[in-house]
């Protein structure tokens, strides 16, 4: 029987697996360890719930309630001197618990600090807009918008950003397959000719092992050139590397090495 | 066969032109030879003044981010090249940094050095690249000639090194696969000692230039908020008035112990970031200088490892791979399985060409990365043209477009 | 007239050369292939740098031009996306016959390692290819060897007979 393929993640998988391989952690220290983070952390604390806070790989990690984002994102600008939002964006546990992970890179100049905010949403929630604050999450929100489908909430223009506003799907849900969705191996082929050209046209050949017994008719080898069409019999004539063939045309004189000069010197 | 008809309709078909405001919108790209790639613009026109510009990106998006997520750490390596494809070596860079991070590897001396010297040819070469189309967009022919023939003898010295002109992959997951060719330093020095002439060349067609002066100064103002806002990095905040180098800042691999300064400058302008950009290539060569030492000095102590001793994680040299059976063993593990990092996650940012290339990565203790995600620093530079371009003339959008100095493999990723 | 005396037999002789049509028109339009800059992606930075100083494209009468009207070949230099493709075929409907398309790097060809749901797989679905031009990013030498490849594809054409115009497949 063949093996049943989950469709909630179609992302590839290894095709081997230890049962006795546990996974080692990357390390996490607690936030008291250092001074910075836990001044900051205890500015977030009084005014706000953090569920969870961690210290992994120099940077700070902060799990919040979703709706508490953009207060905790103004007290950490205003007063906490956070002034750069480096990265927004979600990642996908849907296959796991319904749930989207989303977080916010923040940076700090002056204490040379990096904060991570992150907080949970279900499937279908959307997020509240932080783009008022910085305008950096404007294009991010619409980002995350195109790639996952989270909607920001209060965001001016909640439009795709990188695949065409016509598109179906959301590319980096883990259902949507790497080489895409039947609506997308046929865009641009419904787009520019229409649905009766897919015929003629033919569908995308994507299996990059594929061997054709007419390839060695199709592609010439390097210096063997010849037009498409023609059977290659391995006896075809070197393409010389010249100008113009029958020694040169009128108007243009062939190169003559001897008598012209060569610069060795390339800065001259 | 009947030849397929072409069902594409006149594009401003169906928007009407009787607008009581004089609005004319005008389509710039995504095809345009100034538009540094794949940029379309819709401007907003009351006469030759922008009221309101809308950048349209994705027109080079290829799903890096899903490409990661289907592929082993050392597979996406490559890929990363095509990020930045004017620096492609910081691109690799940035990413093998973050799996080192994860999974905590230390990286041999030599191999950083190594690594440095690539980062910052590369640093020259973008920034030679960048003077070599702004200036071409402006009307600057020499300039372009002048950069691009520079240009050329980095991407020699390149060249010998990997064998590649344009996308190297010269930087691995714990190291370099490779030491310097011999020719490399001697090379490269020619090319420092002649780079400060090369470099007042450039500023002696353009600093004082009527035209260049007009187009660049006082136009295309980030004053510094905006710039924090939009999560502006690299030249374009250090032209608003903010030193922040990550190079300095958050040091990694050698930079704290090289000496060299960060320019930045207050004026916020097209010409402060065009000075700014002069005045990095010139810095980047002082490092260049001081990373030879360091690589004559690793030579002397007879540091010969370029890859970092962690067989869970990076193969053997080729010497062991082909007499050590475990060796072999393990490397035969590694390309056909991939590593796998531990359970965590992990945010690094380098300091690119461009600005602060990031790398968020995801690991949930398999051979792929459950989620990666690639911070460009072209992505936010290009949004804020929006707020950037209105009250701005239609000749400024050029020259703006060209300092932002925006490269679409990395916007569109 | 010339107010010289000119000896027609010496010198160079008659001003005056014989050809067939086809040959000068092929001459003419093998020796000025202007190109449309549709630099996408890497390949397109080989393009700018075979037009730039160490590769001089000009000598081959390759000069560059922004508008597809003037353009007689069009270099897909890069990969070309689905949002995109849409572009591709107005500039390639823009562009006046005789037209040719070099389809540079392997993105182009076939979509290269892009092998995602973004990715045109080959812009020969779009618009009928000339040439191929393999590699990721092919040097600029290589740009170079293929459009002299196509220089010699043309002069092997009948200029004079009424271009068919090229079909898709």
């Amino acid at each position: 029987m063949r093996a049943y393929i989950p469709k909630d993640d179609v992302q590839a998988k290894a095709y081997y697996t230890d049962r006795y391989y546990v996974a080692p952690q990357v390390p996490k220290s607690e936030v008291e360890t250092d001074e910075v983070f836990a001044s900051d952390l205890e500015a977030i604390k009084a005014k706000f719930e953090v569920k969870e806070a961690f210290i992994q790989v120099e940077q700070m990690v902060v799990y919040i309630n979703a709706h508490d984002i953009y207060g905790v994102l103004e007290l950490m600008r205003d007063e906490l001197e956070y002034t750069q939002l480096s990265e927004l964006s979600a990642i996908d546990w849907l296959a796991k618990d319904n749930t989207f992970e989303i977080f916010y890179q923040m940076l700090s100049m002056k204490k040379r600090k990096r904060i991570r905010i992150k907080y949970f949403i279900q499937n279908g929630q959307a997020v509240d807009s932080v783009e008022k604050l910085f305008r950096s999450a404007d294009w991010s929100e619409r980002e995350m918008y195109d790639m996952f489908g989270i909607e920001a909430n209060g965001h001016p223009f909640m439009k795709r950003i990188l695949m065409p506003y016509d598109w179906q799907g959301h590319p980096l849900l883990k259902t949507y397959p790497l080489q895409g969705d039947e609506f997308a191996s046929w865009y641009e082929v419904d787009k520019i000719y229409g649905k009766e050209a897919r015929e003629e046209i033919g569908p995308e050949i994507r299996d990059t092992a594929r061997v054709d017994r007419y390839d060695s008719q199709r592609f010439a080898r390097l210096g063997f050139e010849v037009p498409k069409g023609t059977e290659i019999t391995g006896e075809e004539e070197r393409n010389v590397d010249s100008y113009q063939e029958e020694e040169g045309v009128f108007l243009i004189k062939k190169l003559n090495k001897e008598t012209s000069k060569i610069i060795d010197d390339p800065q001259r | 066969m009947a030849q397929i008809k072409n069902r594409l309709t006149p594009f401003f078909e169906n928007i009407t032109f009787d607008r009581d405001d004089n609005e004319l919108i005008l389509n710039f790209g995504p095809q345009h030879p100034s538009a540094h790639g794949q940029l379309r613009l819709m401007l907003h026109l009351q006469q030759e003044m922008i009221v309101k510009a809308h950048p349209d990106i994705g027109y080079l998006h290829r799903g890096m981010e899903k490409m990661a997520e289907n592929m082993i750490y050392n597979e996406f390596m490559p890929t990363t090249d095509r990020m930045d494809y004017i620096a492609s070596s910081s691109n690799n860079y940035g990413f093998a940094l973050a799996v080192e991070k994860l999974i905590g590897l230390e990286v041999p001396r030599r191999a950083k050095v190594i690594r440095m010297m690539l980062l910052e040819i590369n640093r020259l070469m973008s920034h030679l690249f960048w003077l070599a189309t702004t200036a071409l967009d402006i009307g600057a022919m020499t300039v372009f000639l002048f950069a691009f023939r520079e240009r050329e003898y980095l991407m020699d010295i390149i060249e010998g090194y990997c064998g590649a002109r344009l996308t190297h992959a010269a930087i691995r997951i714990g190291g370099v696969p490779l030491d310097i060719q011999d020719t490399f330093i001697a090379q490269l020095k020619d090319f420092l000692d002649k780079l400060p002439q090369n470099i007042k060349d450039y500023e002696d067609l353009l600093d004082t230039n009527r035209i260049w002066l007009m187009r660049m100064e006082e136009v295309g103002v980030i004053p510094t908020d905006m710039a924090l806002s939009w999560g502006c990095t690299g030249p374009m905040l250090r032209a608003s008035g903010v030193a922040w180098d990550i190079r300095k800042e958050e040091p990694y691999e050698l930079y704290d112990e090289v000496e060299f300064n960060v320019p930045y400058s207050d004026k916020c302008d097209n010409f402060a970031r065009y000075r700014i950009y002069m005045e990095e290539m010139r810095e980047s060569a002082k490092i260049l200088y001081q990373t030879i030492d360091m690589y004559n000095e690793c030579v002397e102590k007879g540091e010969t490892e370029l890859m970092a001793h962690a067989p869970k994680y990076v193969s053997a040299p080729k010497l062991d791979i082909m007499t050590q059976n475990y060796s072999l063993m393990q490397h035969f593990v590694l390309v056909t399985q991939g590593m796998r990092p531990p359970v965590g996650e992990v945010y690094v940012a380098t300091e690119s060409p461009k600005g602060e290339l990031g790398y968020y990565i995801n690991s949930q203790g398999g051979p792929y990365p459950y989620r990666l995600k690639l911070r460009a620093p072209s992505f936010w530079h290009t949004g804020i043209l929006t707020d950037l371009l209105p009250g701005h003339y239609i000749p400024d959008v050029v020259s703006i477009i060209g300092t932002t100095n925006i490269v679409f493999g990395e916007v569109d990723r | 007239m010339a107010q010289h005396k000119i000896n027609y037999t010496q010198d160079g002789g008659l001003p005056v050369a014989l050809t067939s049509i086809d040959k000068i028109v092929n001459w003419g339009r093998s020796n000025s292939l202007w190109a449309l800059t549709y630099g996408l992606a890497c390949c397109g930075i080989e393009m700018m740098a075979s037009g730039a100083s160490r590769f001089d494209f000009d000598r081959f009468g390759t000069i560059f031009r922004a508008s597809p009207r003037q353009a007689d070949v069009m270099i897909v230099a890069g990969t070309l996306t689905k949002k995109h493709a849409e572009f591709i075929k107005r500039l390639y409907d823009q562009m006046t016959e005789p037209r040719w398309v070099i389809s540079m790097g392997s993105c182009a060809n076939t979509g290269g390692m892009f092998n995602t749901y973004a990715t045109v797989q080959g812009v020969d679905r779009i618009i009928p290819v000339d040439l191929y031009l393999p590699g990721c990013a092919p040097r600029p030498e290589t740009l170079q060897y293929g459009v002299m490849l196509l220089q010699k594809k043309i002069r092997a054409n009948h200029a004079s007979k009424a271009q068919k115009a090229k079909r898709l497949m």
